[in-house]
């Protein structure tokens, strides 16, 4: 019989998964992705269209497009799943069964969860990018603060990223003398990585970006326009950009398969279900304390996909199996960037920002489309 | 006089910020000088435990390590 392999998510980990297993097994299953809008959408981009360096459209295809030609899409949202008799209810009420099931859902932001938060931009979102981004064409001058309004959020370099980004386009426009820009950061430093850290923060001082540390966003009064922290300090702002919450989906809160931030607790090397049964997740979708990036989805992926091909093919599991392993990229600003690697076992490593690291990161969101989906990069 | 712990948090397993970003939620539910206790296994917040009291004019009382597993006592500054 069939092996009925379900993935729900079309985003980066449950598209790797899929095409991975399909290119593995071959005929031995039958592969289905759910996706809620059956649009594959490239959220690092998200950054650049914040700041007007990059078109919405262009980091939107078709997911049918990413799939093997052997890969069933089903563009519907998931409802609930039911790991007992093994089926996942759609919104239409349709049922699919499954025998391994990859939750790849991702994560939500919850602005909505910030007393007053409807007051703040955030580049977290494609429509909150694109509202970042016309409320700064009219921006002339100013305070802009970035904040944090809940951990763990996805992109953990992109507030950092985005106040270099900013800095770039006040000074493009010549009202950088007539703003500033303040970065409220959870700790006392500018990154949790602390070497990191060092290397960015004698950048911010250069461009005369203020670091205010220990500064964890409680509520925003829209009105009086100011942001208040759970340490008790409170700023003015002209523009302010928060980091929103971020919880997991929720067909994962309602199927009661997440902890109470809906974050699926997982094996943290092999990525299964600590409890359940032919239930693997990847990416932003579990519980593990690690980055939610689109760089640890896609390392986690091509573990789970060898391990369900294994099940498939009625193999032993590999022995590979998740290291911990996350690179990706900072921009630094004025056309460099540096990178931060590291895993379980090695602690995060950066090199001195540079223009090849920025040319390396432009170069990989240009390929992505051709390479990452496909399971064609490591 | 006996001390009394007025909240104990269990912040084992959670990486950097997630034990300061608990910890300064729970000391917000405090009233001026209640204390919290606080069990960490990221061996970061040590360090964070340290400024984030310096930072914010709460004291840390205690900090000790038995194993793996970081101790913290805080108390809330009165106003």
């Amino acid at each position: 019989m069939l092996n009925d392999v379900l993935v729900l998510g079309g985003g980066v980990g449950g598209t790797i998964v899929a095409n991975l297993v399909a290119k593995e097994v071959g005929d031995k299953a039958r592969i289905t992705v759910v996706d809620t809008t059956g649009i594959h959408v490239y959220q690092p981009g998200f950054l650049y269209v914040a700041i007007g360096q990059e078109k919405p459209a262009a980091l939107k295809r078709p997911e049918a497009d990413l799939l093997r030609h052997e890969i069933k899409l089903v563009a519907e949202r998931a409802t609930h799943v039911d790991p007992v008799a093994q089926k996942v209810v759609l919104a239409s009420g349709r049922t699919l069964r499954y025998d391994e099931l990859v939750l790849a859902t991702g994560s939500r932001t919850v602005m909505e969860e910030v007393p007053g938060g409807a007051g703040a931009h955030d580049f977290y979102t494609m429509d909150g990018a694109i509202r970042l981004f016309e409320a700064l064409k009219e921006f002339q001058g100013g305070t802009i603060l970035i904040g944090v309004a809940g951990i763990p959020y996805k992109c953990p370099p992109a507030p950092v990223e985005f106040v270099f980004l900013l800095d770039d386009y006040l000074r493009s426009r010549h009202i950088r003398d007539k703003s500033e820009i303040k970065l409220l950061s959870p700790l006392n430093r500018a990154f949790t990585i602390e070497a990191t850290s060092k290397l960015v923060q004698p950048i911010l001082g250069e461009r005369g970006i203020e670091l205010t540390g220990f500064f964890n966003v409680e509520s925003v009064d829209p009105i009086a326009k100011t942001v208040t922290s759970l340490e008790g300090e409170t700023m003015s702002y002209d523009l302010l950009v928060l980091v929103p919450p971020h919880r997991g989906q929720k067909v994962i809160e309602d199927s009661g398969l997440g902890d109470e931030r809906g974050w699926v607790p997982v094996d943290k090397n092999t990525l299964k279900h600590t409890k359940l049964e032919h239930v693997w997740a990847v990416g932003d979708t579990t519980a593990i304390p690690i980055s939610k990036s689109g760089s640890t989805a896609h390392y986690e992926a091509t573990i789970v996909a060898a391990e369900i091909a294994a099940v498939v093919k009625g193999e032993a599991a590999p022995t590979h199996v998740y290291d911990g392993k996350v690179m990706c990229f900072l921009e630094t600003g004025q056309g460099q960037a540096t990178t931060i690697s590291f895993d379980y076992d090695h602690p995060p490593v950066s090199p001195t920002p540079a223009r090849r690291w920025h040319w390396a990161k432009t170069l990989f969101n240009k390929t992505y489309w051709h390479t990452v989906p496909q399971g064609r990069l490591p | 006089m006996s001390v009394t712990i007025a909240k104990s948090l269990d912040l084992k397993g959670l990486s950097c910020p997630m034990p300061i970003i608990k910890t300064a939620k729970a000391m917000k539910e405090l009233a001026p000088g209640q204390l919290l206790e606080a069990f960490a296994t990221d061996p970061g917040s040590v360090p964070d435990f340290k400024a984030w009291a310096q930072a914010t004019g709460n004291t840390l009382v205690e900090s000790g390590q038995q194993g793996e597993v970081f101790h913290f006592v805080l108390k809330k500054k009165e106003i």
